[in-house]
């Protein structure tokens, strides 16, 4: 019997043919969806990924599952009134929201802000970063498989957002920093426990070290999975821990200090490759980590010299005066750059306002940085972007 | 008579049906009425019942456990609401599960998404036959224990893989494949350090290898060259990935497949699933005690031979049986929370790395330890001292090293000034 006649012609989902003889195995690539209902895709995120076996092919990323009309919906309201719109968008990151809304509103209606709300802003600022990052950090555990060093995240951040709670009565959405100042002083007994917090939280990052950082398993996982180069990073627009990890010295507090950030002395964490190379998961996971003591750095200086005085004039809590005009303004989210874009027709609300939105911007590298890696490994990439689904979609 | 010699002889295998045979012995002339071919059987199948009761009472109570273990090393409570400090918790899940609804998706492969569960159920409790809880009670010494062993264990990779090509899931399949790769490779260095066992003791019998280890403590397989713990740490990773349980658990890993090879599960099928897992644990552990930590045996030389002598006094030896079964099931237990202990701490590994932790790392020092140990069991037959107490020196020093890092987490704990919430 000839071989010939064995041979059947079976046709490709892509087109054309492929000849199988018996006793072949016939292989073909597979759509996989990955969210937006899956344990590690941080919220509504989809990935459609073509897989050959394990491996990743090809990734595309599919956002808008939580959108809101952000930009529409507060062009109805007033300027005070936005602040809790802000909250929504990045929402472990609340505070800092509200602060980039603040300090582009005081931009455009030139108002003052009292030098307590100032230092208050930085330290309720730098705290919430230690939140956003411990959330992340944890999470990332959660993503890696590693679920005790997540819940000594979650033991820790709890105790920031009591602190966060008895400063303005919210555990999430705060609505907290104003155009003008900040809604409610912190009390001596608050800056008291505040200090307590950093004391006790700073042998705690030592913790996350021994049982995270430097373990073999969550090395072996991370370093040298999902690489950024530093060139991509730059023309994705990536900023943020993601930027800094992959080498580059840019942090806004630095670069271009808002807020009285130039009076304060912090170092900005840039990637190394230590583990694998330059720009990995471990890179940028480890920047959250270390900033994490930079944030304590800052606000210890800040609690040794927060001036007595106001924190907001009474009467800029009801509305701001914003004359014609239009601003932008960016501040150091824990993601990234965050940008509020807003224009004034001199009406009590804004005319339009525009958010650049760091994990946004992020996220729109994961197809570069995931192609030819594990299913297994998009899930630590996915974790090491750090992104909150509800800014992504504002 | 067809059951009443001490074997049941079958060509290459024959067993001593321990346990049936001592309630035989011990209910004595009572029992003279019932004939023998009535009797036995019937009393196997009360052995059976006896191991089938511990195995639910130890999946329901490893349960807890886990959720306890996790619990206090997260900084939690865990389960306090059911029972004294949550232990009817599992008992009231149990309940639950078996009131739901059982969901088969609708394009699965009916007969296999069913069948699955049962072959998995029966990849792992027929292993209990073997495992040996006292001199008495066991249910059957097969001659060809170990082998029995790994022969049905083998199985339960059938039945993960079934569940996961039949769910006709995307992520149930990835589950599958992981696990088809993982269970099957992960089955040679168990096997290896199976053979060095039966090469020390020259038997598959578990109760031959127990034996072969009483007396003092150095007599233990562990200690008996500085290879063993080598062979040890192979076989306890093994068996954690045979397990499929953290850092291992890549078939089910929850925050990658969904749940793995299980997702489109409920219910009871997944309860079953869930029950297995935790009977696998056991065996593993208490296979593990029984090769290289002397099974039963206390360690204690003269303990061990006041106990042995009990002709004539039944009262001894259901005291030797009782402190035999507490001595092997605290054992197995103390490895069955190391088990946990390294799932609540360690992540995942990716499945290349499994791969490679068992083919180039565990495969090879497996077999240098294993032809090791062969050329020393040809030198001096039956062990040495000499090189017990180095093997107990080498290690010792690992050993003190974990003891350190293990007081500094709990003791130190205490000692430390941890704040409350504020």
């Amino acid at each position: 019997m000839g071989e010939a006649t064995n041979v059947t012609e079976v046709p490709l989902p892509q087109g054309g043919t492929v000849a199988v003889k018996p006793g072949d195995f016939r292989t073909e690539e597979m759509l996989l969806n990955i969210g937006p209902q899956h344990p590690s895709t941080h919220g509504v995120l989809r990935v459609v990924v073509r897989t050959d076996g394990e491996i990743i092919l090809d990734s595309q990323v599919h956002i808008g599952y939580l959108h809101r009309c952000f930009e529409k919906v507060v062009e109805n309201v007033t300027w005070t009134q936005v602040t809790p719109y802000t909250d929504r968008m990045d929402y472990l990151a609340s505070m800092y929201n509200n602060l980039g809304y603040s300090l582009a509103v005081e931009k455009l209606g030139d108002v003052e802000v009292p030098e307590r709300a100032s230092y208050i802003r930085i330290i309720i600022g730098e705290l919430q970063r230690i939140a956003s990052h411990l959330m992340s950090v944890g999470t990332y555990g959660l993503d890696v498989g590693a679920i005790t060093a997540f819940l000594y995240c979650f033991r820790d951040r709890e105790i920031t957002l009591r602190i966060f709670e008895e400063v303005c009565g919210q555990r999430l959405n705060y609505n907290y920093i104003r155009p003008g100042g900040v809604s409610g002083d912190l009390t001596d007994e608050m800056l008291k426990k505040i200090d307590d917090f950093i004391d006790y939280f700073l042998p705690k990052i030592d913790e996350i070290d021994n049982l995270l950082s430097m373990n073999g398993i969550f090395i072996y996982r991370t370093a040298g999975v999902g690489i950024l180069p530093l060139d991509l990073a730059l023309d994705y627009g990536c900023t943020g821990p993601v930027l800094r990890g992959s080498g580059l010295a840019r942090d806004l507090r630095k670069d271009e200090p808002y807020g009285l950030y130039e009076q304060f002395d912090f170092d900005v964490i840039t990637g190394k490759g230590e583990k694998g190379q330059l720009g990995d998961c471990w890179d940028r996971y480890m920047i959250r980590v270390r900033e994490m003591r930079e944030s304590c750095k800052i606000i210890k200086q800040a609690l040794a010299k927060i001036p007595e005085g106001k924190f907001i004039e009474p009467k800029l809590l009801k509305n701001v005066k914003v004359k014609k005009g239009e601003s932008y303004l960016k501040v150091e989210n824990p993601r990234g750059e965050l940008g509020y874009y807003i224009v004034s027709d001199g009406k009590k609300g804004p005319y339009r306002c525009s958010v650049r939105a760091p994990s946004f911007c992020n996220i729109a590298v994961l197809p570069e940085i995931s192609r030819g890696c594990m299913v297994a490994d998009m899930v630590v990439i996915i974790g090491s972007i750090d992104i909150v689904m509800g800014e992504v979609d504002r | 008579m067809i059951f009443g010699g001490t074997m049941l002889s079958n060509g290459l295998v024959f067993a001593r049906y321990s346990l049936a045979e001592w309630i035989q012995g011990l209910l004595g002339d009572r029992l003279e009425m019932i004939p023998e071919w009535i009797l036995f059987p019937l009393l196997m199948l009360a052995g059976c019942l006896v191991i089938i009761g511990f195995i639910t009472v130890f999946a329901l109570f490893a349960i807890w456990m886990e959720r306890k273990v996790s619990a206090h090393m997260q900084c939690r409570l865990g389960p306090m609401e059911v029972g004294f400090h949550g232990a009817l918790q599992t008992i009231a899940d149990g309940v639950k599960l078996l009131g739901k609804e059982d969901i088969v998706p609708r394009h699965a492969d009916k007969l296999l998404h069913y069948l699955a569960p049962i072959i998995v159920f029966a990849g792992v409790f027929p292993l209990f036959v073997v495992v040996p809880f006292s001199e008495k009670i066991l249910i059957s010494d097969i001659n060809l224990g170990l082998f029995f062993v790994a022969a049905v264990g083998a199985v339960e990779v059938v039945g993960v893989i079934m569940a996961g090509w039949a769910s006709n899931n995307k992520w149930s399949l990835f589950g599958a494949m992981r696990a088809a790769t993982q269970l099957v490779s992960y089955e040679i260095p168990l096997g290896l350090a199976f053979l060095t066992i039966i090469l020390l003791a020259g038997s598959f019998s578990m109760v031959d290898i127990i034996h072969q280890q009483e007396g003092w403590l150095s007599n233990w397989f562990l200690f008996h060259n500085p290879f063993m713990p080598i062979i040890f740490l192979s076989f306890f990773t093994a068996s954690l990935a045979e397990c499929k349980r953290a850092p291992f658990d890549l078939p089910e890993a929850e925050s990658e497949l969904v749940s793995g090879f299980h997702t489109e599960y409920s219910g009871m099928k997944f309860s079953i699933f869930f029950l297995a897992e935790y009977a696998a644990m056991y065996v593993v552990c208490a296979i593990a005690a029984v090769m290289f930590l002397g099974g039963w045996s206390t360690g204690i030389k003269p303990l061990e031979a006041w106990l042995a002598d009990s002709a004539g006094n039944p009262m001894r030896e259901v005291l030797s049986n009782t402190v035999h079964l507490v001595v092997i099931v605290t054992k197995s237990m103390f490895l069955v929370f190391v088990q946990m202990w390294l799932r609540w701490t360690l992540p995942r590994i990716r499945l290349d790395q499994i791969m490679h932790v068992c083919l180039k790392v565990l495969l090879p020092w497996t077999m240098v330890a294993m032809v090791a140990t062969s050329a020393i069991e040809l030198c001096w037959p039956g062990g040495n001292m000499v090189l017990t107490a180095l093997t107990i020196v080498i290690w010792s020093i690992p050993l003190l090293w974990t003891l350190k890092a293990i007081l500094d987490m709990t003791v130190g704990i205490f000692l430390k000034f941890v704040p409350s919430g504020r």
